[in-house]
């Protein structure tokens, strides 16, 4: 017991105290990649090495259309690295969205003969809904936040993660990240949830334990897609065996990129979903 | 280092295998690739370990594509039960003499496909599966209960049926129903070029992330005739080691959790903590991912980066020797782990099963030393290996491990030279095949490649672990009480993902 106690005062204090302050993350930490695209030369170099094709390319005759989806990143370096001009890795990573379409950022240039980008035409970055529907979309959401947002229980589903995300969102209940200091807790049982927090492609043999899961969970309730997979289906896609996404399930609140998402940015997209915090956006 | 291929007809494989198994060989995995268009056959492969031989030798047998019949030796090595009905239920190749030849990788409510045919197509779009998934062998008798636990758990673990029967707090039968994480993932390998297939390797299972990586670039160095150099492979070991480390305390602090010993795992998880942000300094992901490729490493580190991860680690060394003292001269946690969950040394050897828990019950095996890879042959290791079988011997596995990772980490950074970090590959030749493995933190990671052309794979075979070792929970359990289930489940830590695929 002395012993016990010893240790822990010898240990101190280790908790952070993200979001009041600022996370300290290594220099190395790869966040969200940012693109030039007003200097954007060409976008096959980087297209041609994502392993997931979160950057894709559409031609028709002079223009191509590029699109850049956060919600299929990685966050793996290899555009960066094959196109060092255009592309930068940055550490952002409170990515976190109400919206799916604000993970995509598409641009229309003019190439010409030898595929070369020589106009940036058309850039559209996010999405801004119609003004009477974000009115009450917010009115909605304030009504969940004003139930929810004090303390928080979230039931966990893992429908088809390949655990990366799971490591991660253990972390969560470490001393460091220690999440039961913001009034959030993880329950047993979607009965007892508020917020369903999903992880992975969402497997055909998984489907219907996790719409099992939702009708357990009382109302109001939000649900969380967790990583590139929970997001897309991410390196898997959408196969045979798996359905792409959580929001082919079931109606998603918000969506956390990252593969898997760092402690830090789980902890910022689960407060954005009970309105703690405020939405960050892709790199500019 | 190559593997041996050996060919056999169908008809000679029973009298092949018990000649290699009297010889002294095990078998540890068994898998078939479709050829049917190229030769109009498929080939099963029987992949056997000699003893005092780092070669791997696969017995290869053709299955004509007329008569999908191929033998299983699942009766004679339970080691290969489910591996036999993988091949049946993938490749629609009937597995003869199996003596439980249910499905076991596709679910019962799947309708009559076969994935890993060529003619399956990734994208087939099945119809809404409907009706009974499993049906569990009854348990009767007076007083006999069941308990389904399932496919989603309490905690925040990944996905799988269980059931229990019970009388009164015994378990006296445990039945699994897995695969509920199945993505499609060898299939998968398939459509994907060879550089971005690394990351679907890191992706197989995500606490191994490193090691099924590292296994997955060491086939396409093979298959390349490639040699990474010096500094890539001692790299390499230190990541591989790293991995383990977080992997294992993790896991100690779990195991404490699960008898109610929760301030250890405050402690240990603070030590994985503290280990996942060096893996970030490192590697630039937590899980380092990103930086094993075919050639060596995608990063070279700063010698700052070296001399960091020496602090980090004289800190964790001295900071696990705490943790362990407070958990050892706990009387009631030893009293909770010692002699719960016994896994037999001969059951553990008949099963097959693999690594740390393989070692707690008396199998003295390490891909490490049996078969080395990276710089592990720089290094005489000494394999923990005890025979009482108890979730404590898991546990102690795992903490001599830990001491035995950092002492390797330090020996590696001691004989860090300048140099590259990566080469070049050549172009990959096509049809080319290769095994490589590795000691995942679980046990033996098998990938098994054949090449196509224009960079591709015509098949990746994966082997994690976990496949090996679920059969072993269910032998560990039976007599210990349902309170216990959880502390013995945590003692083996298996990957769903892994064993799903």
């Amino acid at each position: 017991m002395f012993k016990i106690l010893r240790k822990s005062a010898q240990t101190g204090l280790v908790t952070i105290r993200y979001p009041e302050a600022p996370a300290q993350v290594s220099k190395q930490f790869r966040g969200a990649p940012r693109f030039d695209f007003a200097n954007w030369r060409d976008a096959r170099l980087a297209a041609g090495v994502c392993p997931t094709e979160a950057i894709s390319i559409r031609e028709a005759g002079d223009t191509r259309q590029v699109a850049v989806d956060y919600g299929l990143c990685i966050y793996c370096g290899e555009c960066a690295a094959a196109d060092p001009a255009a592309v930068q890795m940055t550490q952002q990573f409170e990515l976190a969205a109400a919206d799916r379409r604000n993970l995509v950022v598409t641009a229309e240039y003019a190439v010409d003969q030898e595929g070369v980008q020589c106009e940036l035409r058309r850039m559209h970055q996010g999405y801004r809904p119609e003004e009477a529907n974000e009115k009450l979309a917010r009115k909605v959401r304030d009504r969940i936040h004003r139930v929810l947002g004090r303390s928080l229980a979230i039931r966990e589903v893992d429908a088809g993660s390949c655990n990366g995300c799971e490591v991660e969102i253990t972390a969560l209940n470490n001393p460091v990240y220690d999440i039961e200091r913001l009034g959030i807790h993880f329950v047993a049982s979607p009965r007892h949830a508020d917020m369903l927090l999903v992880t992975g492609p969402v497997t055909r043999n998984m489907e219907l334990a996790l719409v099992k899961a939702y009708r357990a969970t009382p109302d109001p309730k939000v649900v969380v897609a967790v990583g590139a997979c929970g997001i897309s289906g991410g390196i898997f896609g959408r196969n045979y065996a798996t359905l792409g996404g959580v929001d082919q399930v079931l109606p998603v609140d918000v969506f956390i990129p990252g593969c898997p998402p760092r402690p830090h940015a789980l902890l910022h997209g689960i407060l954005l979903a009970v309105g703690q915090i405020e939405q960050k956006g892709t790199p500019q | 280092m190559k593997e041996i291929y050996l060919d056999a007809a169908a008809s000679e494989v029973r009298a092949v295998a018990a000649g290699l198994l009297a010889s002294g060989c095990r078998l540890t995995a068994t898998f078939a690739e479709d050829r049917t268009a190229m030769e109009a056959c498929f080939y099963v492969y029987y992949v056997f370990e000699q003893p005092g031989d780092p070669r791997y030798l696969l017995v290869r047998t053709p299955v004509a594509a007329s008569r999908p019949v191929f033998p299983s030796l699942a009766a004679e090595i339970p080691a290969v039960n489910w591996q036999d009905r993988e091949i049946q239920d993938w490749f629609g190749l009937t597995a003869e003499g199996h003596p439980n030849p249910r499905r076991v990788a596709l679910h019962d409510n799947w309708p009559d496909v076969h994935p890993l045919r060529k003619t399956f197509s990734m994208d087939t779009v099945l119809p809404p599966l409907e009706g009974e998934r499993h049906l569990f062998r009854p348990t009767l008798g007076e007083g006999v209960f069941q308990i389904p636990v399932g496919p989603i758990h309490a905690g925040i673990i990944e996905p799988g049926h269980f059931n229990f029967a019970v009388a009164g707090e015994p378990i006296l039968y445990l039945q699994l129903r897995m695969f509920y994480v199945h993505k499609g993932i060898e299939k998968r390998f398939e459509q994907l070029s060879v550089n971005r297939a690394v990351y679907l390797a890191e992706s197989i299972s995500g606490d191994s992330s490193f090691s099924h990586g590292a296994a997955f670039c060491q086939a396409i160095e093979q298959a390349a005739d490639a040699e990474i150099p010096e500094r890539a492979k001692r790299m390499r070991t230190i990541l591989l080691e790293l991995e383990r480390i977080y992997n294992h305390v993790a896991d100690i602090g779990a195991i404490a959790t699960d008898v109610g010993f929760v301030i250890a795992n405050a402690h240990a998880s603070r030590l994985r903590e503290m280990i996942l942000c060096e893996n970030e300094e490192l590697t630039g992901s937590r899980l380092l991912r990103g930086m094993v490729c075919p050639g060596g490493l995608r990063r070279d580190w700063q010698w700052d980066q070296v001399e960091h991860l020496s602090a980090v680690l004289r800190k964790f060394e001295r900071e696990f020797s705490d943790l362990m003292r407070i958990i050892e001269t706990s009387d009631s946690t030893r009293d909770r782990l010692e002699r719960t969950g016994i896994l037999h040394p001969e059951k553990a050897r008949d099963l097959g099963i693999v690594g740390v828990a393989g070692r707690a019950s008396g199998v003295n095996r390490d891909v490490r030393r049996d078969h080395p890879y990276a710089a592990y042959d720089s290094i005489a290791l000494q394999v923990p290996v005890y025979q009482e079988g108890d979730v404590l011997r898991r546990l102690q596995v795992r903490v001599d491990e830990v001491r035995q990772s950092l002492g390797l980490i330090r020996s590696m950074i001691a004989g860090l030279q300048p140099g590259n970090a990566r080469v070049a590959l050549p172009p990959l030749p096509p049809d080319r095949c290769a095994l490589a493995a590795v000691e995942g933190w679980r046990g033996e990671i098998l990938h098994w490649i054949r090449t196509g052309p224009e960079n591709r794979l015509e098949r990746c075979k994966i082997k994690d672990p976990s496949l090996n070792n679920w059969p072993a929970l269910v032998e560990a359990v039976q007599g210990n009480i349902v309170p216990d289930f959880p502390v013995i489940n945590k003692s083996f830590n298996l990957s769903y993902s892994g064993t799903d695929r």
